[in-house]
């Protein structure tokens, strides 16, 4: 599968980056060869073959809903950017 | 005695015995840093007051005669790891300033464990990569010869364990980030099954092959921490219940009547002569030493690479979403507008290896790829996990090399996707959620060091230290050092 420039500034716009234009023409040629790599995968017959994301058959890990302590509010805010005492504060957005 | 070099083991035997302080170990460790560091950059952040102020705590612990199993014991910590109050920055300039205000479940449990943690090791920028190179801050360089990679992305720890700049060492491993380094540095790095140590505080790369474990001086020293580290944790909820067996006790069970398999698959993979003759001789010491060879296949291990290419990216495109600018790391202070300044942060503060597997897992998860990248891959993820089961009927202990050549020259790979196929033989590991280890097993001509991979069936570590415990002692390599 070969990847265009158009395509790569597509997703860089889905995955929130913003790419220089010589950023972008080199990942349009590195990812049309590692996707080409990838391609690999089809040469394999996967009919009816089960998708798995984790081999060990664990079940679901449910516990009570119950209130446990959580982090004070300022230490939650001690890393951003922007806070007040309250909150973090970002651009406007209305 | 030299300080430095001692294991886990005997170290904690010496400060047990009241002949050293952990505040002489520490001091000397970090004279050590002082001394060799600049040669070798295996750390990002060092905590010298931190570990002081741990090590005396330690001393008092000692004295009262209530020495947990680490009790001042100078430990490393990968940069990927959440320490409180101690700056973790994910080796990305994105986190360049991040202080994180809880422990890693981990690092609770080396501190619970008594451990001094010295400070963060250097790594490959959000563990992606091989060679320790995509990385902000300064390139760690391989304690055997400076000039060669000490691989990664657990670079910092296995080089900082080599060069003696701690005792031991915590990496994570997701395609090989703790096995190849520790391969590459002539250190024991164990990667644990999948679930078996708590992922809670490490900053995720791909959640479902992503694993913290143990880089050491000796087989003892990795049994020793995983002693430490392993169990369940009810804040990951991929973390098992499993019980956890003291896995000293594997240590001097002797080989008679284990089944060694060796995957032809991985032998025809165009092995540098060096990786050839020195894990065939491994090999031939096992086999001398009773256990007994079966030739194996696990056919579809030539996919791994592919699957874990289109599978890791796409949960990181996930997982690295949260480094918007609002929270936590970097942001753009002259974005007037909130896309833009998700936009403008994480362009900034990214790298150019993250960005490339960031736009890889957001294409192959977008729609209308979905189904041929990251439902195929999955299947062939299965096909895969498949092949080991049967091959566990037929063997209890895989044996292979950790990577197709020793370390190369810094700077010598830089096309992404022939930097990628270096993993070939360590990343159907994480694909099945196995536990797998690199055991120093000799080196090149050129003076590096080359490691031994093992891999065993889930929650099956015993075995592989059983293996490794062994061998070790018919290889005595362990006393050889490099020379800074």
């Amino acid at each position: 599968m070969r990847i265009g420039p158009e395509k790569v500034a597509e997703v860089a716009r889905l995955a929130r980056l913003e790419l220089e234009p010589e950023e972008v023409e080199g990942l349009a040629a590195e990812l049309s060869n590692i996707l080409q790599y990838v391609d690999k995968l089809s040469e394999l017959d996967t009919t009816g073959v089960e998708p798995l994301s984790n081999a060990l058959a664990e079940v679901n890990a449910f516990r009570e809903d119950e209130v446990q302590p959580s982090l004070p509010r300022e230490e939650a805010l001690a890393n951003a950017p922007r806070a007040t005492s309250e909150a973090f504060v970002v651009p406007r957005v209305i | 005695m030299d300080v430095n070099c001692l294991t886990i083991a005997r170290l904690a035997e010496a400060l047990a015995a009241g002949q050293i302080s952990s505040r002489e170990a520490t001091g000397a460790v970090l004279d050590r840093i002082a001394a060799t560091g600049e040669q070798v950059n295996a750390y990002i952040t060092l905590d010298r007051e931190g570990a002081l102020a741990a090590a005396a705590e330690a001393d008092r612990r000692l004295a009262a005669g209530e020495a947990p199993p680490l009790c001042g014991v100078p430990i490393a910590v990968k940069d990927v790891l959440c320490t409180k109050g101690l700056r973790t920055t994910g080796g990305s300039k994105i986190l360049a300033d991040f202080i994180p205000p809880y422990d890693a479940t981990v690092v609770a449990k080396l501190r619970q464990a008594g451990a001094v943690i010295v400070g963060k090791t250097t790594m490959d920028e959000f563990a992606m990569g091989s060679a320790n190179e995509n990385s902000p801050f300064a390139v760690p360089r391989n304690p055997w010869n400076l000039v060669y990679i000490c691989g990664g992305s657990s670079g910092g720890s296995a080089a900082a364990v080599a060069a003696d700049q701690c005792v031991a060492a915590l990496g994570t491993d997701t395609g090989g980030s703790i096995r190849q380094p520790a391969s590459n540095c002539g250190v024991v790095g164990f990667k644990p099954t999948y679930g078996r140590v708590s992922r809670y505080g490490l900053l995720a790369f791909a959640s479902s092959l992503d694993q913290v474990g143990p880089i050491t001086k000796d087989v003892r020293d990795a049994a020793l921490l995983l002693n430490a580290i392993c169990g369940h944790d009810p804040r990951d909820s991929t973390s098992v219940r499993e019980p956890v067996p003291d896995f000293t006790a594997a240590l001097d069970q002797g080989l008679a009547g284990l089944r060694l398999g060796l995957p032809r698959e991985y032998f025809e993979v165009g092995l540098d002569p060096d990786v050839q003759r020195t894990v065939e001789a491994a090999i031939r010491q096992l086999e001398a030493a009773g256990a007994e060879l079966r030739e194996i296949s696990l056919p579809r291990t030539e996919y791994g690479v592919a699957a874990y290419y289109v599978i890791a990216p796409a949960e990181a495109s996930s997982n690295l979403a949260r480094y918007d600018g609002v929270r936590f790391g970097h942001r753009d202070p002259a974005a007037d507008e909130l896309a833009a300044m998700y936009r403008r942060s994480r362009s900034q503060g990214f790298g150019p290896e993250v960005k490339r597997r960031i736009i890889i897992g957001t294409y192959a998860l977008s729609s209308g790829y979905y189904d041929a990248y990251y439902r195929k891959a999955s299947q062939v993820r299965s096909l895969i996990i498949e092949d080991y089961r049967r091959a566990f009927t037929e063997c209890d202990v895989i044996v292979s090399p950790v990577t197709p050549t020793p370390a190369w020259r810094l700077g010598a790979k830089s096309d992404p996707l022939s930097m990628y196929l270096t993993d070939i033989l360590t990343i159907p590991t994480n694909l099945a959620g196995l536990p797998g280890m690199s055991l120093p097993c000799g080196f090149s001509d050129a003076g590096l060091p080359i490691g031994l991979q093992l891999q065993a069936a889930h929650y099956r570590e015993d075995q592989i230290l059983r293996v490794a415990a062994d061998l070790e002692k018919r290889l005595g390599l362990t006393q050889r050092r490099p020379v800074l």
